[in-house]
């Protein structure tokens, strides 16, 4: 087999340590954490011993650790990750109709950051040590500090109760949050599907305040690796040989540099999911988005084990997956990089 | 031969220099602090803001208000010369809870640090020199955890240990222990094939003494960089478990949590209330980072140029 191939199934083998590692922390946490998942199921009403006991067998939680953990680990091989007590629906399925909601935010956000860092970088690249690169460097660590919650917040304030330009949360607003009909889960692919131009302005108004706060987080990183590495491309000597035969700097920089600085770009772009990830959940409480982190935060607030567990392996194989995509497309952009 | 630059630099004075002391001493004085700017900023700012909240916090009523007692100040008013950063629905003064509202905050990003470094370099240390099975299923593990995005693994963590500070501390420096484990089983690493750590072994020195006396102070470096930047990020973790609700039971002032609150009246358009407490995590985490930047500018100079 050839070398990306076999890398390829090589990393999909380390995936699953790594997943299992995880499932494993979260199971043994949940169960010795404080807090009876009966009792707050239940509601934490007065119940009678034989009702709690009714339950507990139900759900299997009168069954000893080890077994509870086959049963487990045996469900998510088949695919089957349990039962939310909060909803009573799979979790599975749960997760999967959450997930458009979730990526969809997600590519907008990292376009936002991808835009906003990658000028920014090259700004404070080609200008290096001078006012405008001191002010792109002061805005790219103070993106590092910036709290998502309390941007996203200020957004809110300034854009949609201050000024009324857009709006203040969710994905769609009035009374077409109702009327509109999902056929991928993917709101805006949804609205070209359907020919529906007024959802998909109003789709798109949605995801502007929540994609700029998740962008923001990601741009410092993004704009910090930009200039680094154009800084060092701009310094070899075949970019002295090209402005040396009188190539304008902006063929030099744009056609010369740019293609050999992209490596280690696109390789922080592929590393920051796990932060996106992170941030979502953040963007998605402040934003009432109905995505997969915010349904964590929720199952979490109502002791939903089988929601926990599941959301948790869901993100860890989601990152896997991304992760081992930026690879591959890594050796694809750098011809040099043999597996 | 006479020294190129005779202007001498300005001494630090006071808690600030006993700050470069030890930062001198822990890198074992090979670095000189002439002109770390961004150093000098950074430790300013976090010492201010320690000062700030030990003080506000051992005298509550500081500029006249109590930060949690409910008083006759008037109800969710904007900034005015009485109050300077308005008042809250309880009508509490905004000022005095920002005044004393770090302390979750610098109490569990100092405290969880602490506990991920000493965990996370030891166990660095161990799996670094000892190789073989250990290090193998140690990696995988800590790869594992690093993957996983630390905001979620955090509140998923405190939501299990309940809300409070020291949940906070176990969960956040739980998280932080994969950081500290690759950056010292690296270093670890790369010093371990050095000739004169085979020069020492050689001479008959125990493995216990090669890790405590030649390898472990050869990756202090490393680790003070990665502590602060990592500093930078517990306050907003922290921030964040608070405003989703795992921090500090209310009415104790906390930052993360009184934005929570101001978000409830953010349609009403009380942006002070959200405002000020923002700012503060901002200019704290700043600090750290700052520190961060000094430090790994001092270790390698040749980075100060290119800031990667």
């Amino acid at each position: 087999m050839g070398g990306v191939g076999r890398y390829i199934i090589q990393r999909v083998l380390l995936t699953i340590p790594m997943v299992f590692i995880l499932l494993t922390v979260v199971f043994l946490l949940l169960r010795v954490m404080p807090g009876n998942p009966v009792m707050s199921m239940l509601g934490g009403r007065n119940v009678s011993a034989e009702v709690i006991a009714e339950y507990e067998h139900r759900y299997g939680f009168d069954q000893p650790l080890y077994v509870q953990y086959a049963q487990y680990l045996a469900g998510v091989v088949r695919g089957d990750f349990g039962t939310s007590y909060r909803t009573g629906k799979p979790v599975l399925q749960e997760l999967f109709l959450r997930f458009p909601a979730t990526i969809e935010l997600g590519v907008c956000g990292i376009l936002v950051a991808a835009v906003f860092g990658f000028t920014t970088g090259l700004i404070a690249a080609t200008r290096a040590d001078r006012p405008a690169d001191h002010a792109v460097r002061v805005f790219h660590i103070a993106s590092f500090a910036m709290p998502l919650f309390w941007l996203g917040l200020m957004l809110q304030v300034i854009f949609a109760v201050k000024l009324g330009w857009l709006p203040v949360a969710s994905r769609l607003g009035g009374r077409m949050a109702f009327t509109f009909k999902q056929i991928t889960g993917f709101y805006m692919l949804d609205a070209v599907l359907r020919w529906d131009g007024k959802a998909l302005a109003d789709i798109v108004r949605h995801l502007v305040l929540p994609s700029i706060t998740l962008g923001i987080a990601l741009t410092g990183l993004q704009g910090r690796i930009t200039r680094a590495s154009m800084l060092e491309v701009l310094d070899m000597d075949y970019i002295t040989t090209a402005r040396s035969k009188g190539l304008r700097e902006r063929v030099v920089v744009l056609r010369h540099a740019l293609r050999n600085a992209l490596i280690p770009i696109v390789t922080v772009f592929g590393l920051q999911f796990a932060v996106l990830m992170g941030g979502a959940v953040l963007t998605e409480t402040v934003f009432s988005w109905p995505g997969i982190a915010s349904y964590l935060v929720r199952s979490i607030e109502a002791r939903d084990y089988y929601a926990i567990q599941g959301s948790v392996v869901f993100i860890a194989l989601f990152i896997s997956v991304i992760n081992l995509i930026v690879d591959v497309f890594y050796s694809m952009i750098d011809p040099r990089v043999r597996y | 031969m006479p020294d190129p630059s005779p202007r001498r630099p300005v001494q630090p004075h006071g808690l600030v220099a006993v700050l470069f002391w030890i930062v001198r001493k822990a890198s074992r004085g090979r670095i000189a602090l002439r002109g770390q700017h961004v150093l000098k900023v950074g430790f300013v700012v976090v010492v201010a803001f320690v000062l700030m909240t030990v003080l506000a916090n051992r005298l509550p009523a500081l500029n006249g208000y109590h930060p949690s007692l409910y008083r006759d100040a008037p109800r969710l008013e904007g900034p005015s010369a009485a109050h300077w950063m308005g008042t809250d629905q309880l009508q509490r003064d905004v000022f005095s809870r920002i005044l004393s509202g770090g302390k979750a905050s610098l109490i569990v990003a100092f405290s969880a640090v602490a506990l991920s470094m000493t965990v996370g370099s030891l166990l660095g240390w161990i799996s670094g020199f000892a190789g073989g099975w250990l290090d193998r299923v140690l990696s995988l593990t800590m790869d594992a955890i690093y993957s996983f995005p630390s905001m979620i693994l955090a509140i998923v963590l405190v939501a299990m240990f309940g809300s409070g500070i020291a949940p906070m501390i176990w969960a956040v420096g739980f998280v932080y222990i994969p950081t500290y484990f690759r950056v010292t089983r690296a270093e670890v690493l790369q010093v371990r094939e050095t000739s004169y750590i085979e020069a020492i072994r050689a001479v008959g020195a125990s493995n216990t003494r090669i890790v405590l006396r030649h390898v472990a102070p050869n990756t202090v470096n490393a680790i003070m960089a990665v502590s602060s930047f990592n500093l930078a990020d517990a306050i907003l973790t922290v921030a964040a478990l608070s405003f989703l609700g795992f921090g500090l039971p209310p009415p104790a002032p906390d930052w993360g949590f009184d934005i929570q609150n101001g978000q409830k009246y953010l349609q009403s358009g009380a942006w002070w209330l959200i405002t000020f407490p923002g700012i503060m995590i901002i200019a704290l985490s700043l600090g750290f980072g700052l520190i961060g930047e000094g430090i790994s500018d001092l270790v390698n100079p040749k980075r100060k140029r290119k800031r990667v």
